[in-house]
């Protein structure tokens, strides 16, 4: 490829043919303000929608400003971002969004995240030049997971990208024309009545608070307060590597003892870890793997932790139900394990006691209120917060995180392996089946527990481990879109696998829609990842079935993996929904 | 009709077909046989014109004079405010406002008898005397008309009479005789610049279509006519649809596509009902298809409907729409020659751009060269509407004056009114003044003066006009047919309009004309496409020609046109005022007060200024302003 010669308010650089103006300019340390503009290249979300026009700049010999984040280079070509007419234009811009904006910065859902908020004050606007009609949509509050308030969107289109052309569902489209144009659903149906994932990749990505979680906090504490209830917590994989961003932390910093002893001090009754319970998904999801293998059962098997994947799967792929593990997601397990076998331990009623899920992840609100995942008329897991609600609760409750002296979980639902942390990044689900599996079908020890070729970012990645003299083919997929080409490729014959990790969100949990915002810089997600394989690095145990508390669960209460009480427990069913 | 071979097999069927033009083209009446071809337009056809064909018809069958009359239908004469029009041949007569039962009344005085009916013919408003022929009457004398070459002269639903007309001739020329990059050079060098609004040199940007490497390339002819007013392309599709076809499969070849597509809107249920008939007529004749006249060159059209967005007019916007996606513009570059359709190199073109290009071909890029100013070639069709006597299509040669137009064409304003500005270029154009009347329109002149050529709408203004209204006006519709896409064009043309509001309703602030300046300007620079980029031109014309009368809005709350109605005042005059109660008793929120006899006052905090007093007053007691 050609380089090219570019001259950005007086200084030269030399580019690659294709580069864009907002590129370019970066290279010569020159800052153009930009809003929609959003480039996750390595999970293949570029918006290039260039609809905000934030970023509009001069180039000589064009008679409009082009919006440096589209506008490709050529030879020659002179840019000037500093002249009064771009910065006043920029400026215009910027007063006319908020001119359409409502003034609830200080009650915002997203008051310090909001990447609008802070292009004004970047700019250093002091007082509303425009004024006029402000948009009126009512609010979406259909669903458990997401919350759409459009009055608040600026038409950035990230959202719509994320959905149609990272996930693949479709969801979110441009509505309506002019001053009443918005970002919406096909005929305007409330988000639970569409084939959205709650995957919440789309809230991910929003600058502003159009799109945002369901607030669950308040519950939580009405639970806490409840004298009568006896408020257990559990805290996924994934939380623990990333709840010290939101407290000023490194991304990727392992929080876990800290995030006990907050959580502690915020006053749950027990402080449980997601863990336990995903090393008991192991158990259970290894024996259906070996099980499906020893009897000639369906394959591939494919992974079913993830909620919006699920979701997913059961609209647009409905003709292949049978094929994804019928295991409970491991929060689902633990609170299943938690209303049964540990409330007859502590002596508490099951309707008297809460289960609170910390997730990652939106899609686990909608998962927890799935009617099949309960027993015996109570829910398996009563609440969901995401890791942002639950910073937001420690610092409601006036706790100092960065001081906290670390703590334990509480048992027995809180001891784990370095197999169960690594569910929270691609590849990790499949991994920790395979220590388990592999000893289990080969009965000798595997020495080297570390699968690299499943590991990392990349959006399909696959390997073929010889297991008693058989090829067994894994493949690990995030990103819905990624998971879609997949399945067709399965659903036309065209892909033989033994066994399949599906996560929606891009990086897997570790990048879920409940994570401390990233805003843009997908470095974030990978310093987590390193995180949570460091803590897996970081334990005695690695494999799940040495976990000493999950061989007594099975030995006190639930029998044999697999078995008929495990399936009554841990189990469970899939339906088909519509396509579109 | 049989399939055409190859270029003599057309050579000789225009020959053969050719006589049947004679009559048409002859100007004289030395001749027994006559022809009568009615509009068929959608204007006249609405005015019931099919109902008066069949009627004559039946006249003439009546009358027994199959032999030597024929009524038939042609495409639009542009005379279209006169409608339904009945034009006689040999003779060159023009019956306007024909009504189904003026059918026997022709038949018997004029095909009977040899006499005109005069009642029906057209009377010079300026002269007050009926005209005897077509080429007699002011509305023509100055046309050229190239791309309507065809309206007013064939049945637009018969392929025989195209290419008796020379049809398709330009297209076998193209294929047989000449290489692409002929057919290239020849547009070129015309000079032909797109019609839609652009003025984008045609040839470039074949050329540049042309030149991309790719599998697949794209025709599409951009038929989404939005402009309030305009209706050329609409009349051409309808009274020429194989023109439009014969310059789309020229456009494939030149450019190496072998599949195009017509953009049309939905709304246009004649264009469309014309356009298949000519497809199904085309492809039977082998003149669309597979091997086309056995030249090795294939090239079949589609129609693709549009749902009437203003937008889906914006090229990127119209691509999107037929791929199926949300009619909203994407940034350019990559220019659709280089990425337009499906990714793959696409050339668009107006429907006018195309109906030039068999002219151009058959007679010559310096034969087109002839007509225009030195920038712009050939002609241009406009739509002459508003306080204007002769409303209708004309199509002129560039580089003629304003003051040609609406004098000479037009036959000047309505009711003898005052000129005070005229509008063209539709929406994204801007308000030329009475001053301006000598400029020689083209692409460059227009843009010069804040307006521009757009698609060709020109409305004219009258002294009864407020010019803050008709930016209003114009604003007003952007801002519902913007996609909502960028920011200024959403937000920015919503705020311009909210002061645009706020000034007419007597709210304004001279700071406010100031605001608006610069808005609108940055809404003309950070736009993403042309409809954002050229909303505001007819705020910032009408603000620079008429700083008076916006200053007279924000300063004295006065409207001078008297159409702001917040700003009006109705006062009872003392001397007038015979106490009748005639004012009080219509006023419907009863703010006039006065005892019979006596003179009666208006409470101006309640009047709500509907005006019904000033119709009542029998004696015009009551004024405005």
């Amino acid at each position: 490829m050609g380089m090219i010669s570019v001259n950005i308010n007086g200084k030269m650089v030399q580019v690659p043919e294709g580069t864009t103006i907002l590129e370019a300019a970066k290279l010569v340390n020159v800052k153009i303000p930009t809003l929609c503009h959003l480039d996750l290249h390595d999970i293949k979300m570029v918006n290039k929608a260039a609809s905000c026009r934030v970023c509009v700049v001069e180039v000589e010999g064009r008679k409009t400003l082009a919006p440096a984040c589209a506008t490709p280079v050529f030879e020659g070509m002179v840019v000037k971002t500093d002249t009064k007419k771009s910065v006043k234009a920029r400026r215009t811009v910027v007063e006319l969004l908020l001119s359409d904006h409502p003034k609830d910065c200080l009650v915002c859902e997203k008051n310090l995240e909001c990447e609008l908020q802070a292009l004004a004050a970047e700019m250093g606007l002091r007082h509303m030049k425009y004024e006029g009609e402000l948009s009126e949509f009512p609010k979406d509050d259909s669903s458990f997971s997401i919350v759409r308030d459009m009055t608040k969107c600026i038409m950035c289109r990230r959202c719509e990208t994320m959905c149609n052309e990272v996930q693949t569902v479709h969801v979110l489209s441009g509505l309506g024309r002019g001053f009443d144009t918005v970002v919406g659903t096909a005929f305007n149906l409330p988000m639970f009545e569409t084939t959205c994932t709650f995957c919440g990749q789309c809230l991910a990505v929003c600058p502003t608070a159009a799109l945002a979680e369901v607030n669950n906090v308040p519950k939580v504490w009405d639970a806490i307060n409840d004298e009568k209830k006896y408020v257990v917590v559990q805290t996924a994989p994934a939380v623990r590597v990333a709840l010290g961003e939101e407290f000023g932390m490194e991304p990727g910093t392992v929080v876990t003892g800290k995030m006990v002893a907050a959580l502690r001090s915020i006053g749950f009754d027990k402080v449980f870890d997601t863990d336990f319970a995903a090393d008991l998904t192991i158990m259970e999801e290894a024996s259906e793997f070996v099980h499906r293998l020893k009897h000639g059962g369906k394959l591939p098997i494919l992974t079913s932790c993830c909620p919006g994947w699920v979701k997913f799967f059961e609209h647009q792929f409905s003709d292949m139900l049978d094929i994804p593990s019928s295991c409970k997601s491991p929060h689902e397990m633990f609170g299943s394990v938690a209303k049964t076998y540990l409330a007859e331990k502590l002596g508490v009623k099951p309707e008297n006691m809460t289960v609170v899920s910390v997730m990652p992840c939106v899609a686990k609100k909608y998962e927890a209120a799935r009617p099949e995942l309960g027993h015996g008329g109570t829910k398996d897991v009563d609440i969901v917060i995401t890791t942002r609600e639950l910073a937001r609760m420690i610092n409601e409750a006036g706790i100092s995180f960065n001081h906290l002296e670390d703590e334990e979980f509480d048992n027995p639902l809180g001891e784990s392996t370095g197999a169960s942390v690594i569910f929270g990044a691609t590849g990790g689900v499949i991994e920790a089946a395979l220590r388990t599996a592999y000893e289990w079908l080969t009965e000798e020890t595997l020495e080297n527990v570390e699968f690299e070729a499943l590991r990392g970012i990349e959006g399909t990645k696959e390997a073929t481990i010889n297991i008693n003299g058989e090829d067994i083919n894994i493949a690990v997929t995030h990103g819905l879109g990624n998971a879609r080409n997949l399945l067709e490729r399965i659903r036309r014959g065209e892909a033989q696998y033994h066994a399949i990790e599906i996560m929606a969100c891009p990086g897997g949990c570790i990048g879920g829609g409940g994570q401390p915002y990233h805003h843009g810089d997908l470095e974030i997600l990978e310093k987590r990842i390193a995180g949570i394989y460091s803590e897996d690095r970081a334990k005695t145990i690695r494999k799940s079935h040495e976990n000493p508390m999950i061989k007594k669960i099975y030995e006190e209460y639930l029998g044999e993996p697999y078995g008929e009480k495990a399936h009554e427990l841990l189990h469970t069913y899939y339906v088909p929904r519509i396509k579109m | 009709m049989d399939r055409i071979e190859n270029l003599d097999c057309l050579l000789n069927k225009q020959k053969e077909l050719e006589h049947t033009m004679d009559i048409r083209k002859a100007n004289h009446d030395n001749t027994e046989y006559r022809e009568l071809l009615i509009c068929g337009g959608t204007g006249c056809v609405s005015s019931q014109s099919l109902k008066l064909l069949e009627n004559l018809n039946e006249e003439i069958r009546n009358h027994g004079l199959e032999n030597s009359a024929r009524a038939s239908i042609t495409g639009c004469f542009g005379f279209c405010e006169k409608g339904p029009i009945v034009k006689v041949f040999p003779e060159d007569v023009f019956y306007v406002g024909v009504q189904p039962e003026d059918a026997s009344n022709i038949v018997n005085t004029h095909l009977v008898q040899g006499r005109r009916v005069e009642r029906l013919l057209y009377e010079e408003p300026t002269l007050k005397k009926k005209v005897q022929t077509q080429h007699e009457m002011e509305f023509y004398k100055k046309q050229e008309r190239i791309a309507l070459r065809n309206c007013g002269l064939i049945n637009p639903e018969l392929i025989e009479e195209y290419i008796a007309n020379r049809g398709y001739e330009a297209l076998g020329r193209c294929l047989l005789e000449m290489s692409p990059k002929d057919v290239i050079h020849i547009i070129k060098t015309a000079g032909l610049r797109g019609r839609g609004g652009g003025g984008f040199p045609t040839g470039l940007k074949w050329e540049y279509a042309s030149k991309q490497k790719s599998d697949v390339k794209y025709v599409v002819c951009n038929a989404d006519e939005g402009d309030p007013g305009a209706f050329m392309d609409r009349s051409i599709l309808e009274g020429d649809p194989h023109s439009v076809i014969e310059a789309m499969i020229i456009n494939g070849y030149a450019i190496g596509a072998n599949k195009g597509f017509v953009y049309i809107r939905a709304e246009y249920p004649l264009a469309i009902k014309r356009l298949k008939n000519a497809l199904r007529q085309a492809r039977t004749a082998g003149l669309l298809g597979q091997d086309i006249m056995n030249s090795g060159f294939s090239f079949d059209i589609d129609i693709k409907y549009g749902a009437g967005a203003f937008v889906c007019g914006e090229e990127t916007a119209l691509i999107h729409s037929i791929e199926g996606g949300r009619g909203e513009p994407t940034t350019k570059p990559p220019f659709p020659a280089e990425s337009g359709l499906w990714g793959k190199p696409t050339s668009v073109n107006n429907v006018e751009t195309f109906s030039n290009v068999p002219a151009i071909i058959i007679n010559g890029a310096s034969w087109y060269n002839k007509f225009g100013s030195h920038t712009s070639k050939g002609t241009k069709v406009f739509a002459l509407a508003g306080k204007i006597n002769n409303v209708g299509l004309v199509e002129v040669p560039m580089g003629i004056t304003l003051r040609e137009i609406i004098y000479d064409i037009g036959g000047g304003i309505k009711d003898g009114k005052k000129l005070k500005a005229v509008q063209t270029g539709g929406p994204s154009g801007g308000c030329i003044t009475a001053d301006q009347l000598d400029v020689e329109i083209d692409y460059e002149s227009l843009y010069s003066i804040g307006s521009m050529m757009g698609s060709g709408g020109m409305i004219v203004i009258d002294e009864d006009n407020c010019i803050v209204d008709i930016a209003k006006f114009y604003l007003e519709f952007t801002v519902e047919e913007s996609c909502g896409k960028c920011t200024p064009c959403r937000v920015g043309n919503k705020r311009l309009y909210e002061m645009l509001t706020k000034i007419t309703e007597g709210k304004g602030t001279e700071e406010d004309l100031e605001t608006m300046r610069n808005l609108a300007e940055t809404i003309k620079l950070t736009s993403l496409c042309g409809l954002g980029q050229t909303a505001p031109n007819p705020v910032l014309s009408t603000m620079k020609y008429f700083h008076e009368e916006y200053l007279a809005h924000v300063r004295d709350k006065k409207c001078p046109a008297g159409v702001c109605q917040a700003l009006l005042k109705y006062h009872i005059s003392e001397d007038k005022c015979i106490g009748c109660t005639k004012c009080a008793r219509v006023c419907p929120v009863s703010c006039i007060s006065g005892k019979v006899k006596e003179v009666h006052i208006i409470d101006q905090d309640i009047c709500i200024k509907c005006g019904a007093c000033f119709e009542a007053c029998p004696v015009n007691a009551i004024s405005k302003g």
